[in-house]
């Protein structure tokens, strides 16, 4: 198989799910609570895209993969630590606010110009990977505006699965509703595929792949261009928390089968 | 004044979904709150005609087609054409489109070829002193927040189970086919197929009135000392079997899984809910051997009533979490359960 492409991965970065997240409000809109104290991790869906694009590039002699990476220049930096280690890529940088009460349009409109940017991109050889909603914004808008932005209209959405023919088609597997998959067939690229949890676990950290990447991703970091985002138009009337607690009944010492028929009934409710 | 669209396409047997009805529902609400706006419908399908008369007594005044066999497919580059076209037709400000699976691939799209802006997983919309806002959540349904926006055209996208359905009745639409030439290009993908598992096996069922969520509990040592997946395995599929519900997982239980342990076979990462998962809508829910820390009680966000099963007394889900905490062994439990479901179906 002779085909080669050019990956680009975008990934943003998120907080920790495990943290408590309160939001709060800040000169520029809403924000979280001590965001910038939060740990930060690559966002997850966005992490599955990243390790399937290494692995696929990985058995395409000759692909490369790009990550392009939109968030807060000392928190990208730390999750580059871990990240990098991973699976081999060159990093893209931009330095703007990770948070996700962003504009999509104007985050999209920044990853294309970065895109862009990088030399010698061939777009008939160009795959956009990125997750298909952030765990920040949700919304899996940024990557079909970016899609647009860049003129690639084969673009596929909740991938699970995408196999590359010799012929260079590609068969892509997309979530759809009730657990199935709708089953596509494209013909090559550019293509563009926001990718859910796909097949591949997380790989094991590599020191050596570590050690490659960070000769890129340091001055990768240090050239971060600054981005604003004015979030024109975009007002928010108000962001909190479900305040909804319910007065739980906890129910010690009962027998199973007074349990059991207690939870049938209810179901047959 | 505003142009309010419902954008939607048919299923393939040409009929609206039932996520159409909730969407034509937020918009005629909207509608209604809104003075002077217009109320319209666009239809993408093989045909059309039989979707438009299934609601023909909403109060739109106007229906824009566009139709032919390139458009029965879920294909980005027709389908956003075929958005495009109706959007521009109608000069719609807002549009109101159910979130499915199909529309969630183009609605933003759409958004940036249009030189709008686009909300999705939008689970409420009003308009307030002429104002109009939306509700959707951020952070993995962790906060809510209604957005204003300035910006036209505003696509919205409504999640499913969130509004009620209208019950417009049928009628005779007349609709305006908006002719259309796809070029080549926008052929270069072919759907060729649907990946179901097979009926018995398909453990997700948006329908379904229970969602019942397994926890990594099941695979843990027992009082015994010993594991029991394969009885977790059997309590959990009859249970499935006898009560129809909608099989969901913690995530923890899914990497086990995709890790290679040898636990149960049939759960997958589209059963997963929670924070990296999935945020189903059932009227009810049912957890058993999960611990209901946040991440996971994320997925139960739009679960009416909830129950759960759980040995630990100070778990997650006595937290204010769920209605009724039942501090006992699943396995029992379930085994009775399935009993009593069994003995009257």
């Amino acid at each position: 198989m002779s085909i080669a492409y050019q990956i680009v991965v975008c990934a943003g970065i998120v907080p920790d799910p495990l943290q408590t997240l309160e939001p709060v409000t800040s000169p520029a809109g809403p924000a979280l609570k001590n965001e910038m104290m939060l740990p930060a991790v690559l966002d997850p869906w966005a992490g599955h895209a990243l390790f399937e694009a290494a692995n696929l590039a990985k058995n395409l002699p000759g692909s490369k993969v790009w990550l392009v990476s939109f968030g807060p220049k000392a928190k990208l930096q730390q999750v580059m630590m871990t990240v990098a280690q991973k699976v081999p890529f060159e990093l893209v940088a931009l330095d703007g606010p990770a948070s996700g009460f962003t504009e999509a349009t104007e985050v999209a409109a920044a990853l294309t110009e970065a895109i862009q940017a990088i030399p010698a991109l061939d777009k008939s050889k160009l795959l956009v990977f990125g997750g298909w909603e952030s765990a920040s914004r949700g919304a899996g808008a940024t990557l079909q505006m970016l899609g647009e932005r860049l003129g690639i209209s084969d673009q596929f959405q909740g991938v699970d699965e995408l196999k590359v023919s010799a012929d260079g088609t590609m068969e892509i597997w997309e979530r759809i509703e009730g657990g199935r998959h709708q089953v596509s067939q494209c013909a090559g690229a550019p293509a563009l595929l926001g990718w859910a949890t796909g097949n591949l676990p997380e790989p094991k950290n590599n020191p050596q792949v570590g050690m490659t990447n960070m000769r890129t991703v340091m001055p990768a970091l240090q050239k971060a261009k600054p981005q604003k985002l004015a979030g024109d138009g975009l007002k928010f009337a108000s962001v909190t928390l479900p305040k909804q607690m319910r007065d739980t009944k906890i129910v010690k010492d009962a027998s199973p089968d007074d349990i059991a028929k207690e939870i049938v009934d209810w179901i047959k409710q | 004044m505003e142009t309010i669209l419902v954008l939607a396409h048919t299923e393939a047997d040409g009929s609206p979904a039932q996520t159409v009805r909730e969407s034509l529902h937020a918009a005629v609400n909207l509608h209604q709150a809104s003075p002077d706006s217009k109320l319209v419908v666009g239809l993408i399908g093989t045909n059309v005609e039989a979707a438009a008369n299934a609601i023909a007594a909403c109060p739109a005044t106007k229906y824009f087609g566009v139709t032919g066999a390139e458009f029965a497919q879920p294909r980005y580059a027709t389908d956003c054409a075929a958005a495009e076209a109706i959007c521009k037709s109608a000069q719609a400000t807002i549009v109101i489109a159910p979130a499915t699976a199909r529309w969630n691939r183009v609605l933003a799209g759409l958004a940036q070829r249009l030189g709008g802006r686009a909300d999705t997983h939008v689970t409420g919309i009003s308009a307030e002193s002429g104002v109009i806002g939306i509700s959707r959540w951020y952070y993995r349904q962790r906060m809510e927040a209604l957005v204003q926006r300035t910006q036209r055209p505003w696509i919205v996208a409504i999640d499913p189970g969130s509004q009620t359905p209208c019950n417009c009745g049928a009628g005779t639409a007349v609709v305006e086919v908006i002719s259309m030439q796809i070029p080549e290009a926008s052929l270069r993908t072919k759907v060729v197929g649907v990946r179901a598992p097979a009926a018995d096996a398909q453990t997700i069922r948006p329908d379904a009135k229970l969602l019942f969520v397994t926890g990594a509990g099941w695979t843990k040592k027992q009082a015994d000392g010993q594991t029991h997946v394969p009885e977790a395995e059997h309590l959990i599929r009859d249970f499935l079997k006898v009560s129809r519900a909608s099989l969901g997982s913690s995530k923890s239980l899914v990497d086990l899984g995709g890790e290679g342990q040898a636990i149960l076979p049939f759960l997958s990462h589209l059963n997963q809910i929670g924070q990296t998962g999935a945020t189903p809508r059932h009227p009810k829910g049912l957890s058993t051997c999960c611990h209901g820390e946040e991440p996971h009680t994320v997925g139960w966000r739009f679960i009416a009533e909830r129950r759960a099963i759980s040995l630990d007394a100070n778990c997650g889900w006595a937290r204010g979490k769920t209605d009724v905490l039942y501090v006992a062994d699943a396995f029992q439990v379930m085994q009775k359960v399935n009993a009593l479901l069994a003995a009257n179906p």
